[in-house]
């Protein structure tokens, strides 16, 4: 579904993505750990279409249509949803307004029939109650006030109403509480499809444990330097990034010989 | 940045929608003015003497004054003599339905996305239309007759209420307020009569769409409208202009009188042609909009979409003067591109537990200059008065800007004033968040400009408030990506 090659990128004029590979097909959840600052949230962006990148060299792929010519809303109307580390508040803008034009520029898009205010209204109840999300928040403005644990639950109902193909969660996890953390984690494994597929951005494997990855890569200073599986995040768990960096650093001055 | 302005050029590329000329006959004065032409307009309009009278004092008011200076814009310079002051459709019969109106003139309804057809199901809304200076159709006025309710063009008010027109014309702005209202008492064309009698709530809307239609002809539309003790009334005006090339000025005068317990709402969606990218052309828009509370418990509140015109210079203002009376002021200024807007409002608290509150939201958008200018003033005798004050700016890019000018006067320490400031940018990060939803640029500011607008375009009556809208999203297409 998503093919990631060789994929530089710039903000600034200072190098940030190092030539990311990642091959992600339909069906399948990956987990992306890393230290802070080593480019996790840049990749994101990127592939979500964020215009202060410069992407200098690569391709990106999604089911075979060039992602990066196209524009962010284009991206997501192709079904790239990225679930923000930091969402914003827009002020005054109802959030139920918000999801329903979003979703009728998106099957617009799709070449899917409109829906009806009714039809909207009863898939907004449903997703609302398979991400368990308030309806007090969904009528309320978009973010506005929201605790950051809110916001972040609003993003895992918008992701919930727009169905995308491939869902970026940018450390969705952090911010939410005990419950909170099971509640979305199940919310996600019910959206799971063989048709879909998921790249968790996460710092902590507890959410790995309620969304079991199929992979696990570590990003480090702009590179994926491993990749494995859920036993990779346990293994992160126990001995921190330090023998990851050490390795990398390592291999980089052999490289230079 | 880089991509706001890009979008910013795409889309203030864009033409004036509603730029077009309606081919129907006129009847014009000859250009310029002094006493003749005064002479001139009231004699077109058989008009008694008393009124002829009242437009001369006028006429010698205007002589005697001088063009305001204090606004945060230069006064362009105005050629009073260039105007032509007297413009009406040749065609002056009233038509019993909409059938027998010139097919033209409803096409050109049906342009401005307003056909006539749909205003007449448009459950409640009586349209009184002034195509130019004079009103050429009146809707559903048998209806408001059974109720004692008036609702007719000036002129026709003249004839038919003579003794509330002189009772009650240039009561609450005096023939010698200030230059542009000193002219309009001189030539005012017409514009509408409203009188709501004791106790009746007026069980619809009153619209009114102005348009200004000849080439080089300045319009002065007059508007009164008196709801009588424990009376109701909501009333909404409306305007987009055709293309031109000359700047043209506007001048109207609105007054508006609240008797005892009376509620009077007037609505406005201002949408003159604001000139093109580069500042040429567009309406000079120099209104005077007051209204009185003249007893106890009265209530005024004025509620304002100004997406148009090349300079706005707007500040409908309140006379609390029953105790316990109270005024609202709700405002939506937008310039882009060389737009100027200098408004507000001022509210004058003279009887006492008086109340009033001001919500501003002001847009700036390409070079456009926005400008807020508010007075609050406490009078000695309005004990426990209350003020509450918002003036928000949000700017769509950094060559606009955005002003407040708020003036406080106190001369009763019982009285409170409140006063909240912000300005703000829309954020690339925002537009962003919505593009990532799938919605593209435009419509993200559309609304994200909506959202913050929303306080005063829930003001407005439902029909109104989704044209307005459509109107801040299409002003300001064009203006960030
Ligand atoms: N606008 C910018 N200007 C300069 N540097 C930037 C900018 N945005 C991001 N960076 C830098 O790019 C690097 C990668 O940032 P990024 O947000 O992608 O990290 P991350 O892996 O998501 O970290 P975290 O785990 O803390 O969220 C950081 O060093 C950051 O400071
Ligand atoms: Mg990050």
């Amino acid at each position: 579904m998503l093919s990631i090659k060789n994929l530089h990128a710039n903000i600034e004029g200072k190098e940030i993505l190092k030539g990311i590979n990642l091959e992600v097909k339909a069906g399948e959840v990956h987990a992306i750990m890393g230290p802070n600052g080593s480019g996790k949230s840049s990749l994101a962006s990127v592939l979500a279409g964020r215009e202060n990148y410069e992407i200098t060299e690569g391709e990106v792929w999604l089911d075979g249509k060039n992602l990066l010519d196209m524009k962010p809303e284009v991206r997501a109307r192709e079904g790239v949803f990225l679930a923000f580390q930091y969402p914003v508040e827009i002020p005054g803008v109802s959030n139920i307004n918000f999801l329903r034009t979003a979703l009728s520029e998106i099957r617009t898009h799709r070449e899917l029939p409109q829906l009806s205010a009714k039809e909207f209204l009863k898939m907004t109840k449903e997703k609302q109650a398979l991400v368990e999300f308030e309806a007090k928040l969904a009528n309320r403005s978009l973010n506005q006030g929201f605790s950051g644990g809110e916001k972040k639950r609003n993003e895992v109902f918008q992701l919930a109403m727009l169905e995308p193909k491939l869902s970026i969660l940018d450390e969705t996890d952090s911010g939410l509480d005990i419950d909170a953390l099971r509640i979305v984690s199940n919310g996600i494994n019910k959206l799971r499809s063989a048709d879909n597929a998921f790249v968790l951005i996460t710092h902590y494997q507890r959410l790995l444990e309620y969304i079991v990855p199929d992979f696990v890569h570590v990003l480090y200073n702009g590179q994926i330097v491993r990749s494995g599986t859920k036993e990779l995040a346990l293994e992160l768990e126990e001995k921190g990034y330090d023998w990851l960096k050490e390795e990398f650093h390592g291999n980089e001055s052999i490289n230079k010989i | 940045m880089e991509k706001d302005d890009l979008m910013l050029e795409q889309l203030a590329n864009r033409e004036y929608e509603f730029g077009f000329v309606t081919a129907i006959d006129m009847d014009i004065s000859e250009i310029g003015l002094n006493e003749d032409t005064v002479k001139f307009i009231s004699a077109k309009k058989n008009e008694p003497q008393w009124l002829l009278d009242w437009r001369m004092k006028g006429f010698k008011a205007f002589q005697k004054q001088e063009m305001p200076q204090w606004q945060n814009f230069k006064m362009p310079e105005i050629d009073f003599q260039s105007i032509s002051y007297y413009a009406a459709p040749k065609q002056q019969a009233k038509y019993a339905s909409l059938d027998e109106v010139d097919p033209e003139l409803l096409r050109t309804f049906e342009k401005l996305g307003i056909p006539m057809s749909e205003q007449k199901q448009l459950a409640g809304v009586a349209v009184d239309v002034v195509f130019d200076s004079v009103s050429v159709t009146t809707t559903y006025k048998k209806h408001l007759n059974e109720l004692g309710i008036i609702f007719c063009s000036i002129s026709d008010a003249v004839k038919d209420h003579p003794e509330l027109i002189q009772k009650y014309l240039g009561s609450v702005v005096p023939h010698t307020d200030n230059v542009f209202a000193s002219l309009n008492t001189a030539v005012f064309s017409d514009g509408s009569f409203v009188y709501i009698p004791k106790g009746v709530r007026c069980p619809m809307e009153l619209s009114t769409y102005f348009r200004i239609n000849a080439e080089n002809t300045g319009q002065f539309e007059r508007t009164l409208i008196i709801a009588d003790e424990d009376s109701y009334v909501s009333y909404l005006e409306g305007c987009t202009a055709p293309m031109r090339d000359e700047n043209q000025l506007h001048a109207a005068v609105v007054e508006l009188i609240a008797m005892k317990g009376a509620e009077i709402k007037y609505s406005t969606v201002q949408n003159w042609y604001p000139g093109d990218k580069e500042g040429k052309g567009g309406i000079f828009n120099f209104v005077t909009k007051r209204g009185a509370c003249r007893g106890e418990r009265a209530k005024i509140s004025w509620t304002q979409v100004e997406t148009g015109s090349a300079i706005t210079w707007k500040y409908p203002s309140i006379l609390l003067q029953g105790d316990y009376s109270s005024g609202e002021f709700y405002s939506v200024a937008v310039t882009n591109n060389m737009q100027i807007a200098d408004t507000g409002t001022k509210i004058y608290h003279l009887g006492a537990h008086t109340k009033s509150r001001i919500i501003s939201k002001g847009i700036s958008a390409g070079q456009g200059q926005n400008s807020y200018r508010g007075l609050v003033q406490m009078g000695a005798k309005a004990a426990y008065a209350r003020n509450f004050t918002q003036c928000d700016s949000l700017l769509i890019g950094d060559r606009c800007g955005a002003h407040t000018f708020p003036y406080i006067e106190s001369k009763n320490n019982t009285a409170t004033i409140e006063h909240e400031a912000t300005t703000s940018k829309i954020g690339e990060d925002q537009v962003f968040y919505l593009n990532q939803r799938g919605i593209d640029a435009e419509q993200a500011i559309a609304l994200i400009v909506n959202g913050y607008a929303k306080d005063v375009l829930n003001q407005l009556p439902m029909e109104f408030a989704v044209e307005a809208q459509k109107l801040l999203s299409l002003t300001l297409e064009g203006s960030v990506g």
